[in-house]
C-alpha cells in the first residue's frame, strides 16, 4: 500500500472515481492546468482532458448550479469550492435546491453530484480563509456532509460520496493536507457514509470529534493516558446523517463526553451531540456533556492559536469531566 | 472588433499631444513617486514573505499606473471600494507605509486588530479605502449603496468601485450594476483586466468582447483604457467622476493591464503564464513610460528612478522593521468588535481564555485579567 498525505488520497480518489466512471468529472475555479490552489487536481486534465477536468468562471452560484443539472441529466459532477469561506453565493443552490430536489419532484428528478471544499484553519488565513461552516449544511435535510481526517477515509470516503445517489458536500480538513500521511489501498474502495470510526479506545472519558480536530484529540487523549485518564476518541467522519447509535453506544461506555470542533459554540454541531445525549442517554452521564469549540467571534488571523481548540484545551476538558 | 476603442493618451516615447492633464509639476512627481512606493513596497513584502516574516503577500508589479491614475482623480472625500489588490490606491492618499505594515504583521497597531491576512487594509483617513473582504464581488453592491447614500444625503462624493476580470463573473458584479444603472447613482465602477484570475485567462471568465460591453446591459457607458497609460486612466476616472457628481450616473471602465507576478506568494505563475506574453507586457512597463513623459516635461533625467526608488525602499524597510518591533494584538482582541456592547455568552468565552491562558500558561497573546 502506497503512503499518501490527506491531500494525495484526495486526487488518488478523484483520479480511481473518474476511471471507473466515464460520467464522473471535476469542475471549478482553477482546477484545470492548475490543478487547484492546493493542488487537489492536479494532473486529471491531463489525463482526463478539458471535457472531464475544467476551470469555471469564478461563480460558486454557476458552479454549484451547473452541477445540479448535470447530475439530474446522468453526469457524476464532482465541483470544487476554492474555499469552503467562499461557498455562500452556492447557499441557494445548495439549500434551496440540491438538497430538496428529490423530495419536491417526488423522486423525479435527483442530484448525485458531490461538492468538494477545503474548510477549517491552521493555515493563517484570517476571517475567509478558515471557517467551518458545517453547522449551516447540517441543517439541511437532503444534503449529506462529510468529513475525512486521514488519508484511507479521505479516498474511501470521497468514492462513496462521488457513487452515492444524493447530493454531498465533502469538506476537507486543510489543516490536515499535508500534515497526515497514511497507508492508502490501490484502486477503488469505498467507507461507508453512516459510520463513525473509534480513533483509540478508552473506558473512562469519551471524546467526539472530526477533520483537523481528531489529531488534537488524539494528542490530548495520549497526554491524558499519561497520567491515568483513558480516552476513547471517535472520528465522527460523517455529520450528516450521523450515525447516532454509534454515539450512544461510546457515550454509554464512559459516561463522561467531550465534543471537540473548530466552529463557534452557538449552535454548532456539538450542540446536536449533546441534545442527542440528553435526549437519550442522561441516566449514564456522570458529568455534564461538555464542548470544547472555537470562539462566538469570527475567525482572527494572527491570534488563530488561541481561537482554534489545542490539545491544551481538550486536555483540560477530559481532566474536568473525568474529576467530576 | 470591439466598439470600444483603446483610449491612450502616452505614447511609447512619452509623448502626450496636446493632452491636458490638469495637474500641476508636483501633483506628476507625486504620482510617479507614487508608483515607486507600490514597488518598494511590493519588493519588500515580497521579501518578507520568502524570509518567513510575515505570512502572504500580493503583487501589484505592473498594474501600478491602473492604481495610481484612477486614485489621482479622487478627492479625499470620495470612497474607495477597494480589491485585495489596490494598496496603490492608499500609498496615492498618503497612508503611510508603517499602517500598512501594521497591517502585513497583523500587529497590535494595525487598523483591523490582527484580525486580517495581509494586504487586507482598512482605511478612513485620509480617505475612506472600505475594509477589504475577501469573497470577490461583495464590495460591488456595497460601493453602490454608499453612492446612492451620498445622493440621497445631499453629498457631492462618488465611490470608486475597484474589481477584477474575475470579479465580473461574481453576483456582486451583476446586481451592483444592476442597481447603479437603475439608481444612477454615483459611481465608477473600476474593472482592472490584468490579464488572468489565479490561473485562469480571460477568455475562460466571459465570451464577451472585453468587459467594458458588459456595461451596456446595465444601461451603463463604459471606457476602455490603456491601463499601463497613467494619464489616460486618471482621464477616464475623471470623466466617470465628473459624470457622477453631475448627477448623471455611473460608469463602467475597464483597464487593460497585466498582473506581472503571480496572483499571490503562494501562487507560481510560470506554470500557466506564458514567457511570451510577460515578455510582450514587460515592454509595455507602465514606470519607464511615465518617465519619458516626464522627461520631456523637464521633470526626470537618467538616475532619478533609483534615487527616488531607494528613498522608498528605506521608507518601506522602516515600516517594517517599526511593524515587526510591535508587540502583536492581546487576547481580548478576539473578543471586541464583534458586537459594540460584549455579549455575556462571549464575555464568558473570553474568561475562559484568559483562564486556561493563566493555569496552562503559553504563547504570547496577553495574560493577566479578561479586560472587556
Ligand atoms: C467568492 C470567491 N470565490 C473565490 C475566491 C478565491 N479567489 C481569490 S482571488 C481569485 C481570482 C480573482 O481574480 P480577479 O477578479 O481577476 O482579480 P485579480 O486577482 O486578477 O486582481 C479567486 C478565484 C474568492 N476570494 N472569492
Amino acid at each position: 500500500m502506497a503512503i499518501l498525505t490527506l491531500l494525495q488520497a484526495v486526487n488518488e480518489g478523484l483520479k480511481t472515481a473518474m476511471r471507473d466512471d466515464s460520467n464522473v468529472l471535476v469542475f471549478g475555479e482553477d482546477v484545470g492546468p492548475k490543478g487547484g490552489v492546493f493542488l487537489a487536481t492536479e494532473g486529471l486534465t491531463s489525463e482526463f482532458g478539458e471535457e472531464r477536468c475544467f476551470d469555471t468562471p469564478l461563480s460558486e452560484d454557476g458552479i454549484v448550479g451547473a452541477a445540479i443539472g448535470m447530475a439530474m441529466n446522468g453526469l457524476r459532477p464532482v465541483a470544487e469550492i476554492q474555499f469552503q469561506d467562499f461557498i455562500f453565493p452556492a447557499f441557494d443552490q445548495i439549500v434551496s435546491e440540491a438538497a430538496k430536489l428529490r423530495y419536491r419532484s417526488g423522486g423525479q428528478y435527483t442530484a448525485p453530484m458531490v461538492i468538494r471544499t477545503p474548510y477549517g484553519g491552521g493555515i493563517r488565513g484570517g476571517l475567509y480563509h478558515s471557517q467551518s461552516g458545517e453547522a449551516y449544511f447540517c441543517h439541511t435535510p437532503g444534503l449529506k456532509v462529510v468529513t475525512p481526517s486521514t488519508p484511507h477515509d479521505a479516498k474511501g470516503l470521497l468514492i462513496a460520496a462521488i457513487q452515492d445517489p444524493d447530493p454531498v458536500l465533502f469538506l476537507e480538513p486543510k489543516a490536515l493536507y499535508r500534515s497526515v500521511k497514511g497507508e492508502v489501498p490501490e484502486g477503488s474502495y469505498t467507507v461507508d457514509l453512516s459510520t463513525t470510526r473509534t480513533v483509540r479506545e478508552g473506558d473512562a472519558v469519551t471524546v467526539f470529534c472530526y477533520g483537523a480536530m481528531v489529531p488534537v484529540c488524539e494528542k490530548a487523549a495520549e497526554q491524558a493516558e499519561e497520567s491515568g485518564i483513558s480516552v476513547e476518541v471517535i472520528d465522527l467522519r460523517t455529520l450528516y446523517p450521523l450515525d447516532e447509535q454509534g454515539v450512544l453506544a461510546a457515550a454509554k461506555k464512559t459516561g463522561r463526553v467531550v465534543t471537540v470542533h473548530e466552529a463557534p459554540r452557538f449552535c454548532g454541531y456539538a450542540a446536536e451531540i449533546s441534545a442527542i445525549i440528553a435526549e437519550r442517554a442522561i441516566e449514564y452521564m456522570e458529568a455534564p456533556v461538555t464542548r470544547v469549540t472555537g470562539f462566538d467571534t469570527p475567525f482572527p488571523n494572527t491570534l488563530e492559536h488561541h481561537y482554534l481548540p489545542d490539545h491544551r484545551r481538550v486536555l483540560d476538558a477530559i481532566e474536568r469531566v473525568h474529576a467530576f | 472588433m470591439s466598439d470600444y476603442e483603446l483610449r491612450t493618451v502616452l505614447d511609447s516615447s512619452g509623448g502626450a499631444g496636446d493632452h491636458d492633464s490638469g495637474l500641476s509639476d508636483a501633483e506628476l512627481m507625486h504620482c510617479y513617486r507614487s508608483m515607486l512606493m507600490v514597488r518598494a513596497f511590493d519588493d519588500t513584502a515580497m521579501k518578507l514573505q520568502r524570509s518567513g516574516r510575515i505570512g502572504f503577500s500580493i503583487p501589484n508589479r505592473g498594474i501600478e499606473a491602473t492604481q495610481v491614475g484612477a486614485a489621482s482623480a479622487l478627492r479625499t472625500t470620495d470612497w474607495i471600494f477597494p480589491s485585495y489588490r489596490d494598496f496603490g490606491m492608499a500609498l496615492y492618499h498618503g497612508v503611510s507605509a508603517t499602517d500598512m505594515m501594521h497591517n502585513m504583521f497583523g500587529n497590535a497597531l494595525d487598523a483591523s486588530k490582527g484580525r486580517q491576512m495581509p494586504v487586507h487594509f482598512s482605511f478612513e483617513e485620509p480617505i475612506h479605502f472600505v475594509s477589504i473582504s475577501s469573497p470577490i464581488g461583495t464590495h460591488i453592491p456595497q460601493g453602490v449603496g454608499a453612492a446612492h447614500a451620498m445622493k440621497l444625503r445631499g453629498e457631492d462624493s462618488v465611490a470608486l468601485i475597484s474589481f477584477g476580470d474575475g470579479g465580473t463573473s461574481s453576483l456582486g458584479f451583476h446586481s451592483g450594476l444592476n442597481f447603479a444603472g437603475v439608481w444612477k447613482s454615483p459611481a465608477v465602477f473600476l474593472c482592472q483586466n490584468n490579464g488572468y484570475a489565479i490561473s485562469m485567462p480571460t477568455e475562460k471568465q466571459t465570451a464577451s468582447d472585453g468587459f467594458a460591453v458588459k456595461g451596456e446591459a446595465y444601461g451603463i457607458p463604459a471606457i476602455l483604457v490603456d491601463g499601463n497609460d497613467l494619464l489616460a486612466v486618471r482621464q477616464a476616472t475623471a470623466e466617470g467622476v465628473a459624470r457622477a457628481r453631475a448627477g448623471d450616473g455611473p460608469t463602467l471602465i475597464e483597464a487593460k493591464t497585466f498582473r506581472m507576478g503571480g496572483h499571490s506568494t503562494s501562487d507560481d505563475p510560470s506554470k500557466y503564464v506564458p514567457k511570451e506574453l510577460l515578455d510582450e507586457w514587460e515592454e509595455k512597463d507602465p514606470v519607464p513610460r511615465f518617465e519619458a513623459y516626464l522627461a520631456s516635461k523637464g521633470l526626470w533625467v537618467e538616475g532619478d528612478r533609483e534615487t527616488l526608488y531607494s528613498g522608498c525602499m528605506a521608507e518601506v524597510k522602516e515600516a517594517a522593521d517599526l511593524a515587526q518591533a510591535t508587540p502583536l494584538p492581546s487576547l481580548e482582541t478576539i473578543f471586541s468588535d464583534v458586537y459594540e456592547e460584549v455579549p455575556q455568552h462571549i464575555r464568558s468565552q473570553g474568561e475562559e481564555a484568559y483562564d486556561l491562558l493563566r493555569r496552562k500558561g503559553d504563547a504570547g497573546g496577553g495574560g493577566g485579567e479578561f479586560p472587556l
